[in-house]
């Protein structure tokens, strides 16, 4: 399992929210296809899994966004993954990521 | 009872096993470890090469265009297809086709035209709605959805439980209580079209199995014509009694595979691991779980082809299914653990299979009757039918 999600980016838009599944995994989000602008976990607690979580982001902000994901039963910790991989990369987490989302997140030194 | 292959079925057999080896498991490598489809491109070229091996649609009848492979051989195959990380739950990520609902072999010439055929076709998805809030082992006293006539329509209330696949479903059945005085003559099959106003995916019911979850769901005065009764009015238990009996076979099969697969690894990686200064495979207790791993396959292979032998000599096998069923399951449940011991740290990690067949071959002991129903089942054939 590579540590990295480097799928190609989608556009966040009806049609792909309606072919998604309701599994639990891990989404990023980009507003240009490049920058990971977000890393989200999408746990038990959800309605309708990723499907329904990348809904609400699509409700919320709009057409335009891009976002890939990772269907994955450890939601938890490859999110923190994510995080710490992004970190090591760029130094700080992402810019829609809440500052909580970094304490007590461990540091990782990826290949 | 002769358990050794044709010429034919050794064939078929090596054929789909280099097809699982060489194109699924591969592919695997790159796929989400929790992932139950191929990307588009990937699926069609592989239902390609199914339809090229004249195996696509497997458990098709020959009368709708399957293409005739007797239940043994389904079973051998079933065994194969199961070997890889999704296995259990999405054998080769469904290439080979299916039959989808098999009771829609029972549907009239309408419904066949309106939903069989486009099943078969894979253009309708859909899902099976028997189990309640209030219990599915016994569904015949549990089901508390009704239904009432209105018309040239009925008019269902009620909630279901655990339903997979609902949520991207065309149509299913719900079982429903249509004469509340008769207990199991009192229930009906419907075919529901999943955009009928009042059908409801309330949520989806999060679980151990990864690849094709739960939902709940509610309907709401939902009106269903009188022309999507499947079968009988009041026919409906024996429709749904029916299916789970038939897929208990196949469902014994996948965890076979799976338990086979488990095992090569487990010898695969004992002969290749050292502690101690020797390889794991020259310690006995090691060497004593795989000797354990092989009894517990053999068992469940053998009990598994003598149901399905039955089923294809035509004689009754509810009682030997039900036994594959229990064997297979807690067998091979029994082999994912001692595999993923062998395997130590790794075992656990989602680098490899195990943690993900551990967790969904849980499941196997409640799903499709649970284990406890189907010891009921063999005891009412031991003890006689007055046992209830
Ligand atoms: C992931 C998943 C997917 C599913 N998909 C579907 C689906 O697509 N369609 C569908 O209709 N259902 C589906 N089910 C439901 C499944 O068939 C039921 O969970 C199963 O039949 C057991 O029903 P229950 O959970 O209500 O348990 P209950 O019926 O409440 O039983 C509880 C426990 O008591 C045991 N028990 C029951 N009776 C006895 C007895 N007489 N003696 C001793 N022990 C007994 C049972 O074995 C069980 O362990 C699914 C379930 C899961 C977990």
């Amino acid at each position: 399992m590579a540590v990295r999600l480097d799928k190609p980016w989608r556009r966040l838009d009806s049609a792909a929210v309606s072919g998604l599944s309701g599994q639990l995994g891990v989404y990023q989000l980009s507003d240009d296809g490049a920058t990971v602008r977000a890393i989200h976990r999408v746990d038990a607690r959800s309605l309708f899994g990723l499907r329904g979580e990348l809904g609400r982001e699509l409700a919320e902000r709009g057409e335009g966004l891009f976002f890939r994901l990772e269907v994955n039963h450890q939601p938890r910790t490859r999110w923190l993954e994510l995080m710490m991989v992004h970190r090591a990369d760029h130094g700080c987490l992402p810019a829609w990521n809440p500052p909580e989302d970094g304490e007590g997140l461990g540091r990782l030194s990826p290949a | 009872m002769d358990l050794s292959l044709t010429d034919e079925q050794k064939l078929i057999v090596d054929q789909v096993r280099r097809f699982v080896r060489e194109e699924i498991v591969p592919l695997e490598d790159g796929l989400d470890p929790d992932a139950d489809s191929l990307p588009p491109d990937d699926h069609e070229r592989l239902a390609g090469r199914v339809a090229e091996m004249g195996l696509y649609g497997l458990d098709i009848p020959p009368e709708f265009g399957g293409p005739d492979v007797d239940i043994v051989t389904r079973t051998l195959l079933a065994i194969e297809m199961s070997q890889h990380r999704a296995g259990l739950y999405a054998p080769c990520y469904n290439v080979f086709g299916g039959a989808g609902l098999a009771q829609m072999f029972e549907a009239n010439d309408d419904q066949k035209q309106r939903f069989l055929f486009p099943m078969l076709r894979g253009e309708k998805k859909t899902f099976f709605g028997l189990t309640e809030p209030s219990g599915g082992s016994d569904p015949a006293r549990a089901i508390q959805t009704r239904a009432v006539r209105d018309g040239d329509d009925w008019v269902i209330n009620g909630a279901k439980m655990f339903i997979s696949g609902a949520d991207r479903a065309d149509f299913g059945l719900v079982f429903a209580r249509t004469d509340p005085s008769k207990g199991r003559a009192g229930v009906t099959c419907f075919i529901v079209e999943t955009d009928t106003p009042g059908f409801h995916v309330r949520r989806i019911v999060h679980t151990l199995r990864a690849a094709r979850y739960a939902t709940e769901l509610q309907f709401a005065d939902m009106r269903v014509p009188h022309a999507n009764v499947l079968g009988e009015v009041n026919g409906g238990f024996a429709i749904a009694n029916d299916r789970v009996s038939r897929q208990r076979i196949p469902y014994a099969a996948t965890c076979i595979g799976v338990a086979v697969k488990a095992q090569e690894l487990a010898v695969e990686y004992a002969g290749i691991r050292e502690t101690f200064g020797d390889k794991l495979a020259h310690r006995q207790g090691i060497q004593w779980m795989v000797v354990e791993n092989e009894i517990d396959i053999r068992q469940a292979l053998w009990i598994t082809l003598a149901a399905a032998d039955k089923a294809r000599r035509g004689e009754p096998f509810r009682t030997d299914s039900a036994l594959a069923k229990i064997v297979a399951t807690e067998a091979s449940g029994r082999v994912v653990d001692r595999a993923m011991q062998i395997h130590g740290g790794y075992g656990v990690t989602k680098d490899l299979p195990f943690e993900r067949w551990y967790r969904e071959m849980r499941i196997r002991r409640i799903g499709e009757g649970p284990n406890e129903v189907q010891r009921h089942i063999v005891a009412r054939d031991l003890f006689g039918s007055s046992l209830r």
